[in-house]
């Protein structure tokens, strides 16, 4: 069996070559690669593509991030659901590089994405859905009725890495999330060429987890790193509520 | 204020329409707070798009689970019977049909159902999140807003002036003034607040209402 163990987070982003497209699982702190992004901020490698939910920086405390990616000089694109705040008074730290055009960003709704991803590892090229429909988004672009409702294309979103988060694996990289860490960690994996987790808990030997309760089997999984007990990992924090405006 | 709906109250009026047995999603800011609404002897289950199915009250302090938040990122609780899926399977719950009601906040809704929660007039960005499949997907969505902005503009209008995130979806919007259905060329009152009258609605609403 090859072994998948990385010895630090350094070592597993070392080959992430310039001009990358990286995926990011996480929706809020659960399920987020805090020690990946940490890593990849001190890699050389410039002119990525990244693909997450946010770009971060809405919840305080602040966590490493795309913006801080992005603050760096290494991100060319972003794809994500939120370019601003859900909060229009909350102002991330990634919008003014957008808005001054210094960082390209594609918009897209957040169910969209998930299926684009899911899409992308299923080996569906691309799919018609209703969200969007009649909105900007469509413009200009291909739409199809069927059965009388009208649908928009969307294609397949590849990765060349995933960085994922995950409570427990096994040394085949099996592995389980715990609560709503998942969200996006499994439609990564799948949608990407090579795909990298951060694991919590002690690393199990083959055999030792339940094969029924495998949330995402280990084929897909090529790198792992232990993450460090704080300070020296990174771990989800409890969230502080922003001061009133 | 003293006259019409509090926060609470917009919610509280929101959640007395939820059946039993109801699939619900709340937006982020007021919808948020349909769950304090004491809506027994009916239940309904509370989905968010992290795939959490079956969330509870909010954690109390010191006993939060770090892994486990809703939609506005909350550390909420699972309730006895709860569920968590990943990203895709939450959204085919959602494209599938299954969630009965989204609560959403909005910046404007039409009298033809359309509504804008967004992107702000003038930016290059904004904030879709899964506002644009929940609006198209849902059963039915219903709408939480202060019935005028800040600077005293109408949020029920009659073609939204800010890109949409559906159109002619919304059934129902509770304003801090009253309770509204867009019919296509107008807004029915529903309900008005206490102490609400009818031609204060009527001036603080951009497009023509019905009784």
């Amino acid at each position: 069996m090859t072994d998948k163990l990385c010895p630090d987070f350094a070592a597993a982003v070392a080959d992430i070559p310039d001009g990358a497209t990286i995926g990011f699982a996480g929706f809020g702190m659960p399920g987020t690669p805090f020690n990946l992004i940490a890593a990849l901020a001190e890699h050389r490698a410039r002119d990525l593509t990244l693909v997450a939910n946010t770009t971060g920086g809405a919840q305080l405390p602040r966590m490493p991030d795309i913006g801080m990616l992005v603050e760096r000089g290494k991100v060319r694109k972003v794809i994500c659901a939120f370019t601003a705040a859900t909060r229009a008074s909350d102002v991330l730290p990634f919008t003014k590089y957008y808005e001054t055009g210094e960082v390209a960003a594609e918009l897209v709704p957040q169910g969209t994405l998930a299926e684009r991803l899911r899409a992308a590892g299923a080996g569906i090229p691309a799919f018609y859905t209703p969200t969007g429909v009649g909105t900007e988004l469509a413009e200009g672009r291909e739409t199809r009725v069927i059965d009388g409702r009208e649908y928009l294309l969307e294609y397949a979103l590849k990765l060349d890495y995933a960085f994922l988060r995950a409570r427990r694996a096994d040394e085949t990289g099996n592995l389980q999330f715990h609560r709503s860490q998942r969200n996006f960690n499994p439609v990564m994996a799948t949608a990407a060429r090579t795909a990298l987790v951060e694991v919590e808990d002690p690393i199990l030997p083959a055999g030792a987890m339940d094969p029924d309760a495998v949330h995402l089997p280990g084929i897909y999984i090529h790198r792992m790193v232990r993450v460090p007990p704080p300070p020296a990992g990174l771990w989800p924090q409890k969230r502080q509520e922003r001061a009133p405006r | 204020m003293t006259q019409g709906y509090t926060r609470q109250q917009m919610a509280d009026r929101i959640a007395a329409r939820f059946q039993d047995g109801w699939i619900v999603n709340l937006g982020v800011g007021i919808p948020t707070l349909c769950s304090n609404t004491d809506i027994s002897p009916r239940h309904v289950i509370y989905h968010s798009e992290n795939g959490v199915i079956g969330y509870g009250p909010v954690a109390v302090a010191g006993a939060e689970d770090l892994d486990l938040v809703n939609a506005g990122g909350q550390n909420v609780t699972l309730l006895a019977g709860a569920a968590v899926v990943h990203h895709a399977d939450s959204f085919a719950i959602i494209r599938g049909g299954r969630i009965d009601v989204t609560v959403m906040g909005a910046y404007e809704v039409s009298a033809g159902g359309d509504f804008a929660n967004w992107k702000l007039a003038g930016a290059k960005g904004g904030g879709i999140g899964g506002a644009m499949d929940l609006a198209a997907c849902a059963q039915r969505v219903f709408i939480i807003m202060e019935h005028v902005t800040r600077a005293g503009a109408p949020r029920l209008v009659e073609r939204c002036a800010l890109p949409v995130t559906a159109r002619g979806v919304v059934r129902l919007v509770a304003t801090d003034l009253g309770l509204f259905e867009p019919l296509g060329e107008a807004f029915r009152i529903v309900e008005l607040a206490p102490g609400i009258g009818r031609d204060a609605v009527a001036a603080a609403t951009g497009t023509a209402l019905l009784d």
